[in-house]
């Protein structure tokens, strides 16, 4: 269901809600077809499609017929769709296109009476005509990213929406404003807001503009205007059952199931290694201490003794880096994924319920249509419509997903061998610089025993 | 000043040697260049160049097996159309060397005598083979009694030995001599009474910083040797878990196209990464081996402090012995009782014995003073001797300490880097193979 935006210019008034601009054009019949999108990023473009029953392709062109159900704009939508595989597999080659820049950061804390909390700034430098600036700062928390997602994912159904970091964290276990968590959160906020703002469609949506530039995000209210249409669109998906998935997506699911699994693996792998080189951290400190120790009970010796002891302390030092570091890269990034697969499960089953409803009354209208002659109605030609326009989606959402995954896994396991070269390279050149002033100090000895 | 008169037996009869010099320092090094041109090392090459497993009988007629060690020398220098000659060889067990070490300990308690290799594996890491028949053990042990025996042939003094010179060349040196086992036997338990506790009154303050340093060095090597081998469990875990990775990115590249490869090429890094720590710490048991050897000096070390103690105190004893008697023939001659003695008390209950009796005591008591004052001198004589040859060989010794210790350390510091730069070449592997994916 989109809740469209009307387009053109429309001065920001910061007392109103700008949703409450649109609630006149709100179309009262759950329509999907305004989704299909072409990545676009030309001026003008436009936000979600127009209340109405008005379909409105990005590039401006209106589709000729003004019920989308009709067989040649479906012709015409599946031959768009085709580019629009094309094009979105170009989208991080054309970054110098992209006309929307956002960043999360500077995290403060912020103590009232009633709570505490954290709220990070928010800012957005844009060239976008739906935007009536070029810049924007403001301060959101925690909550009004979660009222963003769900909004995304209400509105836009066909479409993966990236995932949040963990809402709940247990009180006493986790420490909610320790620089720690706090920089690991604001990292995986900022990372889920630039995934919006790059994809095609859903950084065109209101909510998502709303979030960038409103000063007070009414949620309440939207809250409300959001179960009475969700409620909808359940009810119109509910109570049919999808007979057989087909194969291209069994084997997307199947992706999913196994890769969650390897996912899992894997943070279990990363935690075991923390915890041997936390164990492994431990005995090397009294390791060195206990040459410091002997270093006080020799006299010729105390240099070389000292030197090692200093030595083990240097490398004690980046084997704490090396945990640190992949602590808070590598876990977050793994559990980001299992998230996203979870999301992405979500949309393959709402797609499923979309087919299943379009072919349960697909067969009912066959039925009647066989007994009373009557025409196939619009409802089972809009329900095809939204099959073909989810599956169009999600297809050119799963290609963009994958390539940011590989994207990402690529650049989260290289620095993850980064780290480890460095703190390699760190004890290499401690243990260099020890073995010359070893070989000096033994140099400078057998001088003096020379001597006598 | 130092003077020093010593006896050293030597396999060409006694020598007697004297030196003086002004300085502690120089004195150490002048005696020590007279002994260096005649040390055993000079003249003859040892080796332990082999080793075999025996079966045989044991001491209590059962079937065991043992491995031999195959000791080799050569002379020095080659011959005169400068071949070098075949060594000789002979077979040596364990248990052979450790009755020749127990024979030096005794025969020279002024020495610091090099210790052997550990009898057991001892310090292991949970990997490391406990099992004294395990290859690794045997080569390791192979050094470390090649070792001793270099050390002790270019020992000063020990290499003089003709028992050692013996163990090196004759076969049948250590069970041809049944009595001199018995002495030794006897030695040794005088050596174990040594490990009570007796007071002395005036040993030489230098041995008792001495003895506290022995202590020191014991307690400093062994807990070293304790925590390497946590640290080396420690660092063998994490090496093996990162072995897991190998696994995952092998059943994860079956998923995938395009990274397939990629993951497929980094896994395999991964298993070689976890496959490397086995030989690194493996190598890395030298160094252990050279802190063993400074443990069990340590002990060597003390065994000397607590000699001095000993002829100390019989010095004392001697001493004491020698005063009563003096003071018992002084009341005798006076007639006066300062001391509270049987004699004295009988005499007073029962009267004054006849004049003849009285003379027989003395002429005794004379006699036996004149005993004693020799006791005392030989006493004094074995106790001066003892300190000075310990305090040149303690002083050597801490020399040879320094100098090992350093060296080792920077063997280890070495074998560090190493490790390192081939971590980061593994990881610079994987990385690349990450780039690819």
């Amino acid at each position: 269901m989109i809740v469209g935006a009307p387009r053109g210019l429309q001065p920001v008034n910061g007392t109103t809600h700008p949703l409450s601009a649109v609630q006149e054009t709100l179309s009262p019949v759950p329509d999907v077809t305004a989704s299909c999108h072409i990545p676009n990023s030309s001026s003008s473009s436009s936000g979600g499609g127009g209340g109405d029953k008005e379909v409105v392709l990005t590039n401006g062109k209106p589709i000729e017929t003004s019920s989308p159900a009709s067989a040649s704009s479906l012709l015409n939508r599946l031959q768009l769709d085709d580019d629009l595989e094309a094009d979105t597999l170009d989208l991080y080659a054309s970054t110098e296109t992209r006309d929307l820049f956002v960043t999360v950061d500077d995290p403060k804390k912020h103590v009232s009476t009633m709570e505490t909390y954290i709220t990070y700034r928010v800012s957005t430098k844009t060239s976008r005509i739906e935007f009536d600036l070029p810049e924007y700062n403001l301060r959101r928390r925690y909550q009004d990213f979660d009222w963003l997602r769900m909004k995304l994912e209400d509105s836009q159904p066909t479409h993966l929406i990236p995932p949040l970091p963990e809402k709940f964290v247990m009180k006493g276990v986790v420490d909610r404003f320790s620089e720690e968590f706090v920089e690991t959160r604001m990292k995986a906020l900022d990372k889920f807001l630039k995934r919006v703002a790059d994809h095609p469609v859903l950084s065109f949506n209101p909510h998502l503009n709303a979030f960038l530039t409103a000063k007070d995000l009414n949620k309440r209210q939207g809250l409300a205007l959001l179960t009475k249409v969700g409620e909808s669109v359940k009810q119109a998906a509910g109570g049919y059952k999808l007979r057989a998935r087909p194969p291209e997506y069994c084997v997307m699911g199947e992706y999913l199931d196994t890769f969650n699994q390897k996912l899992g693996t894997m943070d279990r792998i990363a935690q075991r290694i923390l915890k041997e080189q936390t164990e492994y951290l431990v005995e090397l400190r009294e390791y060195g201490s206990v040459y410091a120790g002997w270093a006080g009970s020799e006299d010729a010796l105390t240099r070389p003794l000292e030197g090692v002891a200093g030595c083990v302390s240097t490398c004690c030092g980046a084997m704490e880096d090396l945990s640190e570091g992949m602590s808070q890269e590598l876990l977050p990034v793994l559990r980001e994924y299992v998230l996203y697969i979870e999301s992405m499960k979500n949309v393959l089953k709402k797609r499923d319920q979309s087919q299943a409803e379009y072919e349960g009354r697909l067969e009912a209208a066959v039925i009647r249509k066989q007994e009373e002659k009557t025409p196939v109605p619009v409802e089972v030609e809009k329900c095809q419509d939204r099959v073909e326009c989810f599956n169009a989606d999600l297809k050119a959402d799963w290609e963009r997903w994958q390539s940011n995954k590989r994207q990402d896994f690529r650049q989260l396991l290289t620095s993850m061998a980064d780290k480890n070269i460095n703190y390699f390279e760190k004890c290499q050149s401690a243990w260099e610089s020890l073995v010359s002033q070893l070989q000096d100090d033994q140099a400078e000895n057998t001088n003096e025993t020379n001597c006598d | 000043m130092i003077l020093l008169a010593s006896s050293i037996p030597t396999a060409l009869g006694s020598v007697k040697l004297t030196a003086v010099s002004t300085e502690q320092n120089n004195g150490w090094n002048h005696l020590t260049s007279l002994y260096i041109s005649t040390n055993l090392s000079s003249r003859l090459e040892v080796s332990v160049a082999e080793t075999e497993k025996r079966n045989g009988k044991n001491a209590m007629n059962m079937q065991e097996t043992f491995t031999v060690y195959l000791v080799e020398t050569r002379p020095v220098e080659p011959l005169a159309d400068g071949r070098q000659l075949a060594p000789d060889s002979l077979w040596r067990r364990y248990s052979e060397f450790e009755i020749l070490r127990s024979y030096l300990l005794v025969t020279y308690p002024a020495v610091v005598v090099s210790p052997l290799p550990e009898k057991r594996a001892e310090f292991v890491w949970h990997k490391l083979s406990a099992d004294n028949m395990d290859p690794d053990f045997v080569e390791r042990r192979r050094v470390g009694l090649e070792n001793f025996l270099q050390r002790v042939t270019s020992h000063p003094v020990l290499s003089h030995d003709s028992l050692l010179y013996q163990f090196l060349t004759e076969v049948s040196a250590t069970s041809s001599r049944p009595g001199s086992h018995d002495e030794l036997m006897k030695a040794d338990s005088r050596l174990r009474a040594l490990s009570a506790t007796f007071r002395v009154r005036n040993p030489d303050r230098r041995f008792v910083e001495m003895k506290h340093y022995s202590d020191e060095l014991q307690s400093h090597t062994s807990q070293l040797l304790r925590a390497r081998a946590r640290v080396a469990d420690r660092l063998y875990g994490v090496y093996k878990v990162h072995g897991n990775y190998g696994r995952v990115f092998s059943e994860w590249s079956v998923l995938e196209k395009q990274m397939g490869d990629g993951l497929q090429s980094a896994g395999h890094h991964m298993d070689a990464y976890a496959a490397s720590i086995d030989d690194i710490l493996e190598e890395a048991e030298h160094y252990g081996d050279q802190l063993k050897e400074y443990l069990f000096y340590a002990e060597a070390l003390r065994a000397v402090c607590r000699k001095h103690e000993l002829s100390q105190y019989e010095l004392e004893l001697a001493c004491q012995d020698l005063l009563s008697k003096k003071q018992q023939r002084e009341e005798l001659a006076t007639g006066s009782v300062r001391t509270f003695s049987l004699k004295g008390m009988t005499s007073k209950l029962f009267g004054q014995e006849a004049p003849e009796q009285r003379e027989a005591r003395l002429h005794l008591l004379e006699e036996q003073i004149r005993e004693g004052e020799q006791a005392v001198e030989e006493r004094r004589s074995e106790c001066q001797v003892h300190v000075g040859g310990a305090w040149v060989d303690v002083q050597r010794f801490r020399q040879q300490k320094d100098r090992d210790i350093r060296e080792a350390l920077i063997g280890y510091a070495l074998m560090q880097i190493s490790m390192c730069k081939k971590g980061v070449q593994m990881w610079s592997n994987t990385k690349e193979c990450f780039l690819k994916m």
